[in-house]
């Protein structure tokens, strides 16, 4: 459908050029993006759209629908900040300081991206269960973290850690510390010069890596239910209830659910990428 | 470093202010170092060390049998199998999304970034659960190609579109960015020259981003080796048969062999590592090539 | 290093050459058993067994393929194409969804074999820290002080169903029958929970390896086994003098063992589940063998005679009624369990 819209109206639509291969690439690439993509998707609505309004609307309104979604957006946000602050922290580290490790440290940042979540939970869920090597250190204080929310947003936190300092880490590395000269020979502070001159340069980086964290977040299952406890209504997550309505025949359920989670997600990326596309064309990179 | 350079004009004439106001004094450094380190070391290396500890808690032996056992590698060879599949089909598709996206201007553009870029935050769960929407014996399509003798869910197909469909956009990420801030001068030219378009792409566009496709593949397979909530969905759980090792880790987790489990859990750490170093290290081989080539 | 990529996609190619034959040569019969958690040791030890009668009886050799997961997960599996041709599940409900919705399986499957098709039966039991400390012996002591207990989640586990209704039973004899107490229990033991894990094996793992809980509802070969695999010395096993008879259920799946032509092994392979061997395998795991005279009495000694409920009793009506009635969407467990509340 997509597809042949865009081969027919191609040449009203893109600005002339005359590097070839328009048609093949952009024809291939909506083509695999149907079929992998788009088609099984289409079948998530449709199935979806089926079950009418009514029904949808109670699913999407019921009180545990409301609590796993309020669950799964507020722990990723919570640790989307987290990551936020040491994100920056990290990225600065790395790209204005040099101490011993500092490439090590540089090349472990991604260790989330490529760590099996199955096993990223399992390890976490021992760490800091009351008897693991961490949680241990803090039971006497009273806190628990393994088997709370907390221990979603511990998992959350590691699974999105590298997305805030990869995003801003490059534009750090393209900062002139001219400015920051300029700026502190006009009198600014340090603490003027990161919040007025560093800070409005690194914005869009800090928010598409926050956001591309949080959308992580919000649909992580597997690292999550080894270590959330699971509780519905205080640790049970959205991903987790698609499950287990899967689990009770309820397909309706389910897909009604992962289709409030599919157009969130999409929104979220839309956002995210108009927020590229505008710092590319103010700032010259993303 | 950048915290030790100054002008020394202006170190001349106002050194200690300026010194306070263009870095960091030494103790706030090593604080912040400190407190980045620790942050780092609770959410990362902590986590990565207690696989390793686990792994090797009865020693060397039951560390190396529990690899060697017929499940353990038949899910080693299927989790190769499928990154074998998937990586390429997903290069291909990077590459030639990010031609299109980079090199051209058009309408919708950013809508289709965004379709590209939907897999990053499906759920996993709701990944698997659209191929069962779609393929399974309760939809149109699945007792259709049935009939005909092909099976896609619970069987290695299923296990490769789920795979594909979570690393879908990682060759493409890598791509679009950096074919973007290339331009096309350079495509320009070699065409203006005479070449074809194909031999432009080879000579002149691939060498410019071979890096950042290498680093795509890099994280694609090493994403499309460790997933596990999607494929658990399709898998089946066939032991021997349909299980991955994301799967057989938590099939044997389940089994309460913990030993085995995070034996299996060490060689998908150490494939990790291994694409972090083999990052790290051409990064460091050809940094001098790569800056070039993002500057370009 | 314009060859470097060349070189990459050579290597590719090899190892892509390397692994290509995945899928094992398979002349002879093979059979899927999709079934759920607990019974991974069971069926290792009884698919041996069989695979050697058979070839002793018939001379044919055959290929027994294991799936384990959740029992719902597992039904669910089979109603979306997973091709087995003999489920053995937790629970007669799933069993039922999958002949309700697939067809693959007369609606009339649990008269085909003895003892309603259960060659096994077990039932809940508490395990308890070592010594007891809480002096847990009976229902009523799961929801005294400050005791906490550890159970899967019944609207995904098979057991945790059974576990609530091992509860609903006592507390229905306790209470004479009176809705409100026993609603009134139900909820007070469940707000004691303070993990759901989705799978019976999950909870175990919460219970034994992260010392969480001080006692675990569990399957008693669960029980049994959570002792071998992380202490004998850890735990006790306590039996309630009431608990439920736990039937988890097997059947061949017509739809998909005449399809492959399997019937005959299939049918062969539930069968010797009741043979003297199959029975006396499942009572060495731990599950109350349904011909009790053909198996060695050291083995029944570990599986003491306590007072057990079924649910085809008026209090739960069978599994057709109790199952929506309790674990359907907005059911009793789901009116009853609101601990955000």
């Amino acid at each position: 459908m997509t597809d042949t819209t865009y081969a027919v109206a191609k040449w009203r639509i893109r600005k002339p050029s005359v590097i070839p291969g328009f048609g093949l690439t952009l024809g291939f690439s909506l083509a695999y993006l149907s079929l992998i993509i788009l088609i099984p998707i289409s079948g998530l609505v449709w199935r979806t759209a089926s079950m009418g309004w009514g029904e949808f609307f109670a699913i999407a309104t019921d009180e545990r629908t409301l609590r796993a979604l309020y669950v799964s957006f507020g722990t990723a946000f919570v640790a989307g900040l987290v990551n936020v602050v040491f994100g920056v922290l990290v990225a600065w580290i790395l790209v204005r300081y040099n101490f011993r490790g500092r490439r090590l440290i540089d090349s472990v940042v991604d260790l989330p991206f490529a760590l099996p979540t199955a096993v990223a939970g399992i390890a976490l869920a021992a760490l800091y269960a009351p008897n693991g090597w961490v949680g241990s250190l803090v039971a006497p204080l009273g806190l628990k973290i393994a088997f709370t929310p907390l221990g979603i947003i511990v998992a959350l936190i590691f699974i999105g850690l590298p997305f805030v300092v990869r995003t801003v880490q490059p534009v750090m590395e393209e900062i002139d510390s001219e400015v920051e000269e300029a700026a502190a020979t006009l009198g600014a502070n340090r603490f003027q010069t990161i919040r007025r001159v560093l800070l409005p340069g690194l914005m869009p980086a800090i928010l598409t890596g926050f956001a591309l964290a949080f959308a992580r977040g919000v649909g992580e299952y597997g690292s999550v239910i080894f270590i959330a406890g699971n509780i519905p209504y205080v640790s049970e997550i959205a991903p987790l209830l698609i499950v287990i309505r899967l689990e009770e025949f309820h397909y309706e359920g389910a897909t009604a659910i992962a289709s409030i989670m599919l157009v969130i997600s999409f929104a979220m990326l839309f956002i995210i990428n108009l927020i590229q596309a505008w710092s590319r064309r103010r700032f010259g990179h993303a | 470093m950048h915290d030790n350079a100054r002008s020394p004009a202006a170190s001349a004439r106002k050194p200690e202010t300026f010194r306070d106001a263009a870095s960091e004094t030494p103790f706030v450094r090593h604080l912040l170092i400190f407190a980045a380190l620790a942050y780092l070391a609770f959410f990362l290396l902590l986590p990565l060390v207690s696989i390793f500890v686990e792994a090797f808690r009865r020693g060397a032996g039951a560390y190396f049998d529990a690899l060697i056992e017929p499940d353990a590698l038949a899910a080693i060879r299927l989790t190769l199998l499928v990154a074998a599949i998937a990586v390429p089909l997903n290069l291909v598709f990077g590459v030639a999304a990010a031609w299109a996206i980079a090199k051209f201007e058009f309408k919708g553009k950013a809508f289709l970034i965004t379709l590209i870029d939907l897999p990053f935050s499906i759920s996993p769960v709701i990944s698997g659960l659209v191929y069962v929407l779609l393929f399974g014996s309760q939809s149109v399509l699945g007792p259709l190609l049935k009939s005909h003798g092909i099976e896609i869910l619970f069987a290695v197909p299923g296990i490769v579109l789920a795979t594909v469909f979570v690393t879908f956009p990682f060759v493409a990420r890598e791509l679009i960015p950096l074919m973007q801030d290339q331009g096309t001068g350079d495509e320009e030219a070699a065409l203006s020259l005479g070449a074809s378009g194909w031999q432009t792409f080879w000579r002149v566009t691939l060498p410019n981003i071979k890096w950042g496709l290498l680093y795509g593949v890099l994280l694609c397979n090493a994403r499309a080796m460790g997933e596990f909530g999607a494929v658990s969905v399709v898998s089946g759980h066939i032991r021997g048969l349909t299980n991955t090792m994301p799967l057989h880790v938590e099939i044997l987790y389940n089994e309460y062999n913990f030993v085995a489990a995070f034996a299996v859990a060490t060689l998908l750490a150490l494939l990790a590592l291994v694409t972090l170093v083999l990052k790290a290290v051409l990064e460091r081989r050809f940094g001098a090539e790569i800056a070039a080539s993002r500057k370009h | 290093m314009s060859n470097f990529l060349n070189k990459l996609s050579a290597i590719a190619l090899g190892v892509s050459l390397a692994i290509g034959p995945v899928v094992p040569a398979m002349a002879q019969t093979t059979l899927l058993n999709v079934s759920y958690d607990p019974t991974r040791e069971l069926y290792k030890d009884f698919n041996a067994a069989f695979a050697a009668h058979w070839k002793k009886e018939t001379g044919e050799d055959v290929a027994i393929r294991q799936s384990h997961g959740g029992s719902g997960k597992q039904a669910r599996a089979v109603i979306d194409g997973l091709e087995a041709d003999v489920v053995t599940l937790a629970l007669e409900s799933d069993i039922n969804a999958i002949a309700e919705r697939t067809g693959k399986i007369p609606a009339d499957w649990r008269g085909r074999l003895p003892n309603n098709s259960s060659p096994y039966t077990s039932t809940i039991v508490f395990l308890v820290r070592k010594g007891n400390p809480k002096g847990i012996q009976n229902w009523g002591d799961l929801v005294k002080g400050d005791v906490q207990i550890v159970t899967p989640n019944p609207k995904t586990s098979g057991g945790a169903r059974w576990n609530y209704l091992a509860a609903w039973a006592w507390a229905n004899e306790e209470y004479k029958g009176d809705q409100d107490k026993i609603r009134a229990y139900i909820t007070e033991l469940f707000k004691r929970a303070p993990v759901l894990d989705t799978g019976a094996r999950g909870s175990t793992v919460t219970f034994a390896q992260r010392q969480i809980g001080d006692v675990l509802l569990a399957w008693e070969n669960e029980a049994y086994l959570a002792g071998k695999e992380f202490g004998e010395d850890s735990f006790d096993i306590v039996w309630p003098p009431i608990s439920i008879l736990a039937e988890p259920p097997v059947t061949v799946v017509d739809g998909n063992a005449d399809a492959k032509g399997t019937r005959k092994v299939a049918e062969a392979y539930l069968q010797y589940l009741y043979s003297d061997e199959g029975q006396n395998l499942a009572a060495k795991h731990f599950y109350r063998p349904s011909k009790r005279d053909v198996v060695a009495p050291e083995l029944l000694q570990k599986l003491p005679d306590i007072k057990l409920v079924t649910i085809d009793e008026p209090v739960f009506g069978g599994w057709a009624k109790a199952q929506p009635e309790h674990f359907g969407d907005g059911g009793i467990f789901d009116q009853l369990y609101k601990p955000g509340k």
